[in-house]
């Protein structure tokens, strides 16, 4: 058993008699999904809106530095004085950008990886399988760290490098449903009827791993965001926007624990904190409407 | 054992340990052209880089130097440390010992008390406390671990200084016997180990706890039931060695998640094992450190999937009859 299915089965916490619920049911059944829904929203309304709700420049730097929260500062001011609340509403951006890309660009890529492995059979599987269990077997953050520091650090590099690095896992689901998909009989008749492999991978294979591979790009969505925060937290960060990872980063390198700036050091750890634990539960929440049988467990 | 069995794992995990050093020259030479590196050195002369070039062999075609890095590999030759001139391996041979100590209690405390908290949880299905060991877990397994370890520094290393927030030792104390030593380090441990503990609690509890569940609902428990042996000595003998097995191989699986929670955990309270040692490489663009770190990672979890790997077998009868 994976984690991410251990988890999901924590997900499914009210069993429901019920299996066929459209997926809003699935998702407002449970406190879990209403607490994780509203918070996605919240944070998706911030990385849009953020920069017009700030009440300063995040950038902007004063003499007020590590200031407590005041009603001037709500979430107090950081090392050069800037607004610390500013700066959490535009690491709300940078997290949803990247962690949505990224997830996007590992969907394609492992989709597509998965689909050619499983139907083709053959040389093409083994080759791609091993490069797949290569990547699964290669330590992923150490793999980002060295990508991303041959690289000169930009919001584009990060996602690609996590992009790149993350697809491995839908590849193996995906390759895995299509080996079955291939022998059903709709497939047969289809190919009976004379139709090309390239319209039966479009008609037949791909609209049926498709809830299968949005399932498991919602979790890398929150892979990629916890992926991003420690790159940044590690200085490999865009250097041009302000992200959670990097406000840590700047927090202890400047001192803050030490200086009890706890307004400082809460804010962006519990944003990613809470963020990723939404999508984390919005993720397992689909992977049981598409397998019921692990509703059973919660 | 069946010999053939585990002789065809072993060679398995020597050919992806293959794939990984071919992979890591390939990274390093092909993506990352050490001559731009060599370019960045302030005042350094078209001959200057051109002697460089030559003392670190690239002046050979690719496949010289293909060669070159394979034989230097094989014998523990990872290059020289641009920041500290020191050779790669003694680095890394300095650093391991360090990691392996935080790493190793941090899992074993992990995987002890997600043990034991999955136990807890499975048993009381649905009740007060199983809801709330699961919103812990929940949190725990979300938040990022650095994070984690700068509020424990916060509390318990500056607001209420009970623990050391970095370093492994007192520095500049003689110590009067071996054990004060020991327990000078114990004491610089008990953050960052506790930091790598509630990183992996979250996951151990997790799976536990759906492995007990999936147990207690299996035929032979009820059987057992039925024969009137109380409820605890049933969890205990019969369910929970059996409900261990998913959590032998995770922790095994999970050494990748590990290592890179040792980056940077090891960064937050300046333990110096082979995190920091990536994390100042990755600061100094110091390529043969951070190459040789990858590649000492690669490997462990190579490693660790390999004894996951024998451990099911000696642990599962079942494979054993496969």
């Amino acid at each position: 058993m994976s984690p991410e299915q251990a988890v999901l089965e924590v997900a499914a916490d009210t069993p429901v008699a019920v299996s066929d619920r459209s997926v809003r049911d699935v998702l407002l059944a449970t406190r879990r999904g209403k607490f994780a829904l509203a918070v996605l929203g919240l944070f998706i309304f911030l990385a849009i809106f953020g920069d017009a709700i700030a009440p300063d420049d995040p950038d902007a730097s004063s003499l007020d530095v590590l200031a407590a929260p005041s009603s001037d500062h709500w979430f107090g001011t950081t090392e050069t004085g800037a607004d610390v609340f500013s700066q959490v509403l535009a690491g709300a951006r940078v997290s949803i950008v990247v962690g949505f890309a990224a997830a996007i660009i590992s969907a394609v890529l492992g989709a597509a990886v998965g689909l050619l492995s499983g139907y083709f059979g053959g040389w093409t599987d083994r080759i791609l399988d091993a490069l797949e269990n290569w990547f699964l077997v290669i330590p992923t953050l150490p793999l980002m760290i060295v990508l991303a520091s041959l690289l000169d650090p930009s919001l584009t590099v990060l996602i690609l490098v996590i992009g790149l690095t993350s697809w491995a896992g839908t590849g193996r689901i995906v390759r895995a449903q299509v080996l079955t998909l291939r022998e059903r009989a709709f497939v047969e008749r289809a190919r009976a009827l004379g139709a090309g492999d390239g319209y039966i991978l479009k008609t037949h294979i791909l609209p049926n791993t498709v809830p299968l591979i949005f399932a498991n790009t919602v979790l890398i969505v929150a892979v990629a965001i916890l992926s991003e925060a420690a790159l940044a937290f590690l200085g490999l960060g865009d250097p041009t926007s302000i992200s959670w990872g990097t406000m840590l980063e700047n927090a202890f390198t400047s001192g803050a624990p030490s200086a009890e700036a706890w307004w400082y050091v809460i804010p962006p750890g519990l944003c990613i904190t809470v963020l990723v634990l939404a999508i984390a539960i919005l993720g397992y929440l689909f992977e049981e409407h598409i397998n019921p049988r692990l509703q059973e467990q919660g | 054992m069946s010999g053939r069995w585990l002789a065809g794992k072993v060679a398995a995990a020597l050919v992806t340990l293959l794939f990984v050093i071919i992979f890591n020259f390939f990274l390093f030479r092909v993506m990352g052209d050490p001559t731009t590196q060599l370019a960045r050195l302030p005042n350094s002369s078209p001959e200057e880089i051109e002697k460089l070039r030559a003392d670190y062999g690239l002046d050979k075609p690719i496949t010289g130097q293909f060669a070159d890095y394979m034989g230097d590999t094989l014998t523990f030759d990872l290059g020289i440390s641009q920041r500290s001139r020191e050779p790669v391996w003694e680095e890394i041979k300095d650093a391991l010992p360090w990691t392996l100590l935080l790493v190793g209690t941090g899992t074993l405390l992990a995987t002890v008390l997600g043990a034991w908290l999955g136990v807890f949880a499975a048993t009381r299905r649905g009740k007060k406390a199983d809801t709330r060991s699961l919103n812990f877990s929940l949190f725990t397994y979300s938040a990022p671990e650095y994070w984690i370890g700068i509020i424990l520094i916060l509390v318990l290393a500056v607001w209420i200084p009970v623990f050391p927030a970095g370093q492994q030792v007192t520095p500049g104390v003689e110590f009067s016997s071996w054990w004060a030593e020991a327990l000078d380090v114990a004491e610089h441990m008990v953050l960052p180990v506790a930091a790598m503990t509630l990183m992996l609690l979250g996951q151990y509890f997790l799976i536990m706890r759906s492995s007990m569940v999936d147990v207690l609902t299996e035929d032979f428990i009820t059987v057992k039931r039925a024969t009137g042996l109380p409820w605890y000595r049933v969890v205990r003998k019969h369910a929970v060695p059996n409900a261990l097995l998913p959590l032998v191989t995770l922790s095994a699986i999970y050494f990748g998640a590990v290592v890179g929670g040792a980056i940077t955990i090891e960064t937050i309270f300046s333990w110096p094992g082979l995190g920091e040692l990536s994390f100042e490489a990755i600061n100094d663009k110091d390529f043969p450190v951070l190459q040789g770190t990858f590649l000492i990672f690669s490997v462990g979890v190579i490693f660790a999937n390999l004894i996951a790997d024998c451990l099911y077998f000696v642990l599962d009868p079942r494979v054993q009859a496969k």
